[in-house]
């Protein structure tokens, strides 16, 4: 499925690499240009890109999901990608009214409603606020959305790609509150983007003053354009929509003011007619990105690595286990690299496959002590209109060939 | 809507640099802790605070009646949303589908399924239409929000005017919709349950559904179009 026109030979080399034919393999035997020639001189590349072999490595979206490709998403790479941290060029997408291009000097920060001194921020006196660096996954609630009927989109990218994880720089939301002085009956706050959608959340003064934090900066440097710079709200553990993009306005209020992304979208549709509203959290969610769909086993049998993701907008992942028999047994996996709270967390599951067709799963367990659901449970629960928080059990099918499917199990 | 042109976000950067050398605005001291920011205007608070909420507040002075909201909805709305906001190709609806949230297909429009006409009003004026927004008069929205409610049948006089001073009085059908979270009563979030690790179903797992069947993914080798259920937003 995958095509291999620039890596192919090399990918091919590698995959048999180990077996030598008599005279040696002639990646060792014989001189490369590599070898020998020079290379590049140094910034001959001055903002570095990933290297050619990686070309497949990017976005993708799916065209019939949305009328517009402005207001629609594009999808991590995950089964390419490893450890915790998502490269910022490909941080899945989601815009409403396209990628909004700021010049910097040109963009505010409002604070007004029920302030003491409603005040005006450029991102000069952003930066002179108390900073903070922060890891945490930003999941849309929509992610998983088109599997709620069942298995169809084959590929974790597209099942499980609407998330990234990268660390933020930023000042808490509460230093800038603080600053213009909310007044008691100030319960709610209202977070606005300077894009063509306006986007608009209202978000409880209580998270507010939590843990948000208004950031300018993603694994280092600026925000790309399309995750929001010059500025956005980071949101920690909640649905990605509430994490205004190119926030460009702050207001306090005494109540929520029901906008169309809390009424129309973002409300989860139940099985009686009625509709869940205000769900912010992300629930404990767990995926393999490979072996998957878009990442088959080409080595055969014998050693395999599993990998995948886990995370929770509880907190940390407490555990996570895989099952190779659609969940009929399980086996711990071992989570490596930082725990952090409302962060992804990388787990590797290592064993010896035998060349028999398995049903893979993985399970997360969070430090609230909440399972990852089965798909059937939540249906049970939800009915299957609910489109956003769909945090079920994936299932891929691995096959003898080495090739998986995305599928449903009993 | 048409890609930025490079020039014109060149000649932009350019102007902006100019720009910043003058006075925005009358430097006041922000007044607050660490002294950083300065006093919004009431001019600047009037320009971007367009928000309207459920109880009203926010809605500017005017009025519109549904035979100025038609002819506004056909010069700027049809194309997408279709003559009676029955939406074009896969562009939202905006009418119909009383009765539909508990069938297998739910069609969730504004009449069937919005619980707020604050919310109608408040998103036409600041997001609509896609690729202009911003760019209606309040007397405007007030005229397309009542044309809105006109094509879901909440009015149903051609002559209705809809008004700051009778906005809140609509009642929208679904306004009784819509509960708070209550995720963690479902059964399968009782903390501290212990998940099941050795022989948890009766029988070896069956498979039920593939997603080869559907073939929608992009790449596969007959790429589906559009043939498939579920939704992004």
């Amino acid at each position: 499925m995958r095509s291999l026109a620039l890596g192919g030979a090399a990918a091919f080399a590698g995959t048999s690499g180990a077996r030598a034919a008599a005279g040696g393999d002639p990646a060792i035997t014989e001189l490369k240009d590599w070898n020998s020639y020079l290379g590049e001189g140094v910034v001959s590349r001055p903002y570095g890109t990933p290297s050619p072999f990686e070309a497949e490595v990017v976005r993708r979206d799916v065209p019939w999901l949305t009328a517009d490709a402005t207001s629609s998403v594009s999808f991590t790479p995950l089964h390419d990608l490893d450890g915790i941290i998502t490269p910022n060029g490909l941080c899945f997408e989601r815009h409403h009214a396209g990628i909004a291009e700021i010049p910097p000097d040109e963009h505010r920060l409002m604070i007004n409603g029920l302030v003491d001194r409603p005040l005006v921020f450029t991102m000069d006196d952003l930066k002179r606020f108390p900073r903070e660096n922060r890891v945490y996954f930003l999941e849309c609630a929509a992610n998983s959305g088109m599997e709620w009927r069942g298995a169809q989109l084959n590929g974790c990218q597209f099942t499980h790609g609407m998330i990234h994880c990268v660390m933020y720089t930023g000042t808490p939301l509460r230093y800038l509150l603080e600053e213009a002085g909310v007044k008691t009956a100030g319960k709610w706050l209202l977070a606005e983007g300077a894009d063509a959608s306006s986007m608009t959340r209202s978000i409880p003064m209580e998270k507010a003053l939590d843990d948000c934090l208004v950031a300018w900066k993603m694994n280092g440097e600026a925000l790309r354009p399309e995750q929001g710079y010059p500025v956005r709200l980071v949101v920690p553990g909640w649905e990605g929509n509430m994490w205004v993009k190119w926030l460009r306005r702050l207001e306090v209020g005494d109540q929520p003011w029901e906008q169309r992304e809390e009424t129309s979208k973002y409300t989860d549709l139940l099985a009686s007619g009625k509709a869940r509203k205000f769900t912010w959290g992300m629930e404990v969610k767990s995926v393999i990105t490979s072996p998957s769909p878009q990442a088959p086993i080409r080595h055969g049998k014998g050693r395999t690595v599993v990998t995948g993701l886990a995370w929770s907008g509880n907190g940390r992942i407490n555990r996570v286990d895989v099952s190779v028999d659609g969940g009929r047994n399980w086996q711990t996996a071992r989570i490596d690299g930082p725990s952090l709270p409302m962060a992804l967390h990388r787990f590797y599951y290592d064993f010896d496959w035998d060349g028999s067709q398995l049903l893979l799963q993985s399970r997360a367990v969070d430090e609230r002590g909440f399972v990852q659901p089965t798909k059937n449970e939540l249906r049970a629960a939800r009915g299957d209109n609910s489109i956003y928080h769909n945090n079920g059990i994936q299932t891929w099918l691995l096959t003898s060939d080495g090739g998986l499917e995305n599928v449903e199990v009993s | 809507m048409s890609k930025f042109p490079e020039a014109l976000f060149l000649a932009a950067l350019i102007a902006t640099g100019a720009a910043a050398l003058a006075p925005v605005a009358a430097e006041e001291p922000s007044g607050g802790k660490l002294g950083l920011g300065r006093a919004a205007t009431e001019a600047e608070i009037a320009a971007w605070d367009i928000d309207v909420r459920p109880d009203g507040q926010g809605l500017p002075v005017g009025s519109g009646t549904v035979a100025e909201g038609e002819a506004l909805f056909e010069a700027q709305c049809a194309s997408c949303h279709g003559d009676f906001g029955e939406g074009r190709d896969r562009w939202p609806v905006l009418a119909g589908g009383y009765d539909t949230l508990t069938r297998s297909r739910p069609e969730k429009t504004i009449g069937s399924y919005w619980p707020h006409l604050s919310t109608v009003y408040d998103y036409i004026h600041r997001a609509m239409p896609f690729g202009s927004a911003q760019t209606l008069g309040d007397d405007d929205v007030y005229a397309l929000t009542a044309y809105v409610l006109y094509l879901n049948d909440i009015v149903s006089d051609e002559e209705f005017e809809l008004s700051n001073e009778n906005f809140t009085s609509i009642e929208m059908p679904n306004a009784g919709g819509f509960i708070p979270d209550d995720r963690e009563s479902e059964p399968h979030y009782k903390t501290g349950a212990e998940p099941c690790m050795v022989d948890c179903k009766p029988k070896p797992a069956e498979i039920t559904m593939r997603a080869q069947v559907l073939d929608v993914t992009p790449d596969s080798e007959a790429e589906g179009e559009g043939a498939a259920g579920g939704q992004v937003d």
